[in-house]
């Protein structure tokens, strides 16, 4: 059970470092100085988010690892996120699509998992839903600017919902420990999930005039351990410095 | 150790600021949650005002340090996520603090309506009195300000930009 419930952990923990890692790439680079700063503060939220999970998971796993150890010294097999979130940073609508259709998802996750019966947990992810509040606020809201703004921006950020939407239904996949963390009231059931996000997604890309590609779901994988090469490059990087400094501390 | 009591804990741990809001001490700004004597050791409950702030490690240290300088040198602490920290907490001698700082205090309720009000684009517009000349005749320029607690406005009687605590 133990062993379920951190890896379960490092799932969350997972999504949230390798996100909030892909966006504080635009820091320094944002379109206009609100926007990096705005992306800079939500990088620091999930980074914030990731380090809590994976410190719990770390503890629940109980073989003396720190959430640092595994963040900087785990490798790309070892990581759990899916995939939505390990893609580089793209362009604005990139980026903006990606974290909305993220954002929608951590909202009713989170809502959710304030109720879990891993105290714990329970904290974190009331600490979190009022950051995630935040958040989807902002990403959606420059949904619908980009989307229905200029023919230009349109094009955009339709292409990128294009390359994206494929990738949507990994959050969902429930499989053993989903369905373990569910029955022992730890973590909620994703099925019912589904259809809250499912609502609210098509409500605002509806209002910014972006169409629902019909593509079929991309391959999935990334909750065993199974990525696409944009992860490994990203990690070498995010991993460097601990890696070539081991027990550093400045 | 003799018993002590924990009014003289949390006068000592006022001395203790948040390094992002150096006229603010941890007690008032409702960081520190608790406090016990557990056997020698004192207990010291704190917790984050967001997941990723900063200045947590800069506040746990500083407690650990203030504490032992006090004579307390087995102090712990410990951090705590539930109740989750909300600015619903703050007296109103403390917003007059910040607005003395020249940042608007958090004004409203934290977390009203549901994700369907989120991402309507229609805000319950709420009134942030530029700290500087009391207008309120403002506008907010972005959620997300110099700090994960701030958000930024801009004041347009005194054409003065200004960071607002924000309501979480």
């Amino acid at each position: 059970m133990s062993s379920s419930v951190s890896d379960y952990l490092m799932r969350l923990g997972d999504d949230r470092l390798v996100l909030g890692h892909r966006l504080s790439e635009w820091c320094g680079h944002g379109p206009i100085l609100e926007e990096d700063i705005a992306l800079a503060n939500i990088a620091l939220d999930l980074i914030g988010q990731a380090t809590l999970l994976l410190k719990l998971a770390a503890e629940t796993e109980g073989k003396g690892r720190t959430e640092d150890e595994l963040a900087f010294f785990r490798d790309t097999v070892d990581f759990r996120n899916v995939h939505l979130v390990e893609f580089p940073k793209g362009d604005y609508a990139f980026t903006i699509v990606r974290q909305f259709l993220f954002d929608v998802f951590s909202y009713h996750l989170l809502e959710e998992l304030q109720k879990s019966r891993n105290a714990e947990l329970s904290g974190i992810a009331a600490k979190g839903f009022k950051e995630v509040r935040y958040h989807v606020r902002h990403s959606s809201e420059w949904v619908v600017r980009l989307g229905d703004g200029t023919p230009e921006s349109h094009a955009r950020t339709q292409k990128a919902l294009n390359e994206l939407w494929r990738f949507t239904p990994e959050m969902f996949e429930a499989d053993a420990i989903d369905r373990e963390m569910a029955g022992a009231g730890i973590g909620p059931d994703l099925a019912a999930v589904k259809p809250k996000w499912d609502s609210i997604v098509r409500d605002v890309l509806a209002r910014a005039t972006l169409t629902i590609p019909d593509d079929p779901p991309a391959m999935t994988g990334g909750r065993k351990g199974r990525h696409t090469e944009a992860l490994g490059h990203m990690l070498a990087e995010m991993q460097s410095v601990a890696r070539a400094h081991p027990g550093a501390s400045w | 150790m003799v018993s002590v009591a924990k009014e003289d804990i949390l006068e000592i741990l006022r001395a203790v600021k948040d390094p992002e809001l150096p006229f603010i001490d941890i007690v008032e700004l409702g960081i520190v949650r608790d406090v016990e004597l557990e056997g020698d050791t004192l207990r010291v409950d704190i917790t984050p005002t967001y997941s990723g702030c900063p200045a947590m490690q800069v506040i746990e240290r500083e407690v650990s340090e203030v504490l032992a300088e006090n004579g307390y040198v087995n102090a712990r602490v410990r951090t705590v996520y539930s109740p989750a920290w909300t600015t619903d907490w703050m007296s109103e001698s403390t917003k007059q603090k910040f607005r003395d700082y020249g940042i608007a205090p958090p004004s409203g309720v934290a977390q009203h309506g549901g994700i369907a009000e989120l991402v309507s684009l229609r805000r319950a517009r709420v009134t942030v009195e530029c700290p500087y000349c009391r207008s309120s005749n403002t506008t907010e320029r972005s959620e997300f300000g110099s700090t994960a607690c701030k958000s930024i406005h801009f004041c347009n009687s005194c054409h003065q930009p200004f960071d607002q605590f924000k309501s979480i």
